[in-house]
């Protein structure tokens, strides 16, 4: 099954919003405004006024992007999101963190391509920086597993449930988190 | 005590159900069959293997964060230096990824010397390849074969770009210089040359019977393993699936141009040999259209004197020898980056090593590592 973007931004609603949506498919985003939620300070293009908070996911425009839907997840959200992917064939690309030191906050991103269709998905959680910590999807794709471990060696996020967060791509004794903003060096 | 120490870095043998005794094998990380520094502790059952897990990181040199020390161009040196067999389509990514955040034209004479380089390096990085598999199923000859026709490739693109391996030619909005007639000349002459080379190979060593003995049926790895471990290039194409990022997602010049997917479905190292033979043939096809092809005119774009990357996060995604290679960059705005993610192909495609290889005969289980084509900076970035 080749999935379409509707069709995913649907599943997608069902999934991230609790009661169900008066079937409202997210509006066209470009560039700029699917950025707007939390990522630095954004001369944010034509905020809203006050109501209709951005939606928890969205359909990017891939051309400038690189990428065509784009989710933000609470912690608990990752592993049902990533059965939801598994389900409609695609096939885990990355995992990877982002330090917003400022904003004292980690988030955790995950790249998933589709080997048949040119469909990119994003996936998004972002948790307090200290004792960063979410739920490992290396129980739906195995793949997950060395990319989670890379990120927990770069980052010191901790993914819950993992088989195996000992340094991976760093030196066996190693205790210190390099992609880390206030990293200043190893000993 | 000491003992005690020992058997726990290494592993204690276990006594299986059936009686025999387990031992844990140290391959690496100084070893041929490794090309490079990459360890593998296997738990043997005798000559099987019960468990092989890839230990990484041995030439680990942090990539990522220099990415976060220095402006958005000086970085461009570095992309090709992690995969540095590949290092044409790796600064291609990140040209790519930079141009599309920033907003940056490139002349289509500069897409298409892009195209013409990327494929010849792809050659030439398949050709290591195919040398070095063969080494280690035990056959020196076409190692021999294979590095002068390497050589020709060399000097074509150290003519343009001044290095024989870590290329760092394209910019952003183009190339650092134009090539001359000696280069096109030198490319159509190539082309020629290697044709009935590739004739060669097949009758010297796709034909061969022990060849075909060693990699037909040896090593499968299916469709479903690659999507749910993200392996891609010619293992994903080994296992019958079509992707390829040229294709899929197309970028650059490839649309413009009439060129095959070479597919497989057996699965096997087989499959895997064959896509690599075949695409080797068809980047000779790219390189002879795109010289045809090749329009007057700059290579250089309108580029601002320091690039500035408007805040938010960007992807590109090419198709580079060994797979799918990606770079997600995220910009604050600021003339550095803030973030540099490199999505490397070797790395996803060795994660499912120990999947693959358990059950497998020892010596069988090498193939496979060979039929992977593992470049270890590639891995460790």
């Amino acid at each position: 099954m080749t999935p379409t973007l509707d069709e995913l931004n649907q599943a997608f609603l069902r999934l991230l919003t609790p009661a169900p949506a008066l079937g409202t498919a997210c509006e066209m985003h470009d560039a700029t405004s699917c950025e707007g939620k939390g990522v630095s300070p954004n001369p944010a293009p034509t905020p809203p006024p006050t109501s209709a908070p951005v939606p928890p996911c969205r359909i990017v425009e891939g051309k400038t992007k690189g990428y065509h839907f784009d989710a933000d997840l609470a912690p608990d959200q990752i592993v049902p999101a990533g059965r939801l992917l598994d389900e409609r064939g695609f096939a885990i690309d990355a995992v990877t963190g982002v330090d917003w030191l400022a904003a004292g906050q980690m988030e955790i991103v995950y790249d998933f391509y589709h080997p048949v269709s040119v469909l990119h998905v994003v996936l998004r959680c972002r948790v307090p920086r200290e004792g960063a910590e979410v739920p490992t999807l290396s129980e739906v794709f195995p793949g997950a597993n060395w990319h989670e471990r890379e990120t927990h060696d770069f980052f010191g996020i901790r993914f819950t449930g993992h088989p195996d967060l000992s340094p991976f791509l760093l030196p066996e004794d190693a205790d210190y988190h390099p992609l880390r903003k206030d990293f200043t060096g190893a000993a | 005590m000491l003992l005690e120490k020992l058997q726990s870095a290494v592993g204690a043998g276990v006594i299986l159900p059936d009686g025999h005794e387990t031992f844990v094998l140290n391959l690496g990380p100084q070893h041929p069959a490794t090309h490079g520094v990459l360890r593998v502790k296997l738990t043997m059952d005798g000559e099987y293997i019960l468990r092989a897990e890839p230990v990484p990181g041995y030439i680990h040199r942090m990539q990522e964060k220099m990415g976060e020390n220095r402006s958005w161009s000086k970085y461009l040196p570095n992309t090709s230096r992690i995969d540095y067999l590949s290092a044409m389509t790796y600064t291609h990514a990140y040209v790519l990824v930079v141009e599309r955040a920033a907003g940056i034209e490139v002349p289509p004479r500069a897409e298409y010397l892009r195209v013409i380089t990327s494929e010849l390096n792809r050659i030439s990085s398949h050709l290591v390849w195919f040398g070095a598999f063969l080494l280690d199923l035990g056959g020196f000859t076409p190692l021999l074969y294979a590095f002068d026709d390497r050589e020709k490739i060399l000097d074509l693109l150290e003519s343009v770009t001044g290095s024989r391996l870590t290329y760092c030619y394209y910019r952003f909005g183009g190339l650092c210089n134009d090539v001359d007639a000696e280069f096109l000349t030198g490319a159509r002459e190539f082309v020629a040359y290697m044709r009935p080379r590739l004739a060669m190979y097949r009758q010297l060593v796709t034909d061969n019977i022990i060849l075909r003995k060693r990699l037909e049926g040896i090593g499968r790895i299916d469709a479903e393993l690659c999507r749910k471990y993200g392996a891609t290039g010619p293992v994903i194409r080994g296992a019958g699936v079509a992707n390829d990022v040229r294709r899929v997602e197309p970028y650059s010049v490839y649309p413009l141009l009439d060129f095959k997917i070479p597919v497989y479905s057996e699965c096997d190292c087989m499959a895997r040999y064959l896509v690599r033979m075949d695409e080797m043939e068809q980047s000779l096809r790219i390189v002879e259209q795109a010289i045809a092809q090749l329009p007057e005119g700059p290579v250089m774009g309108k580029v601002p004197r320091v690039v500035k990357v408007p805040a938010g996060d960007y992807y590109h995604a090419v198709e580079a020898a060994r797979g799918r290679f990606a770079i997600r960059i995220v910009s604050d705005g600021k003339e550095i980056p803030y973030r540099i993610k490199l999505r490397t192909p070797s790395f996803s495609n060795l994660s499912l090593f120990e999947e693959a290889s358990r059950g497998m005969m020892l010596p069988d289980a090498l193939a496979l590592m060979g039929s992977l084509d593992l470049v270890i900076p590639d891995i460790d970035r």
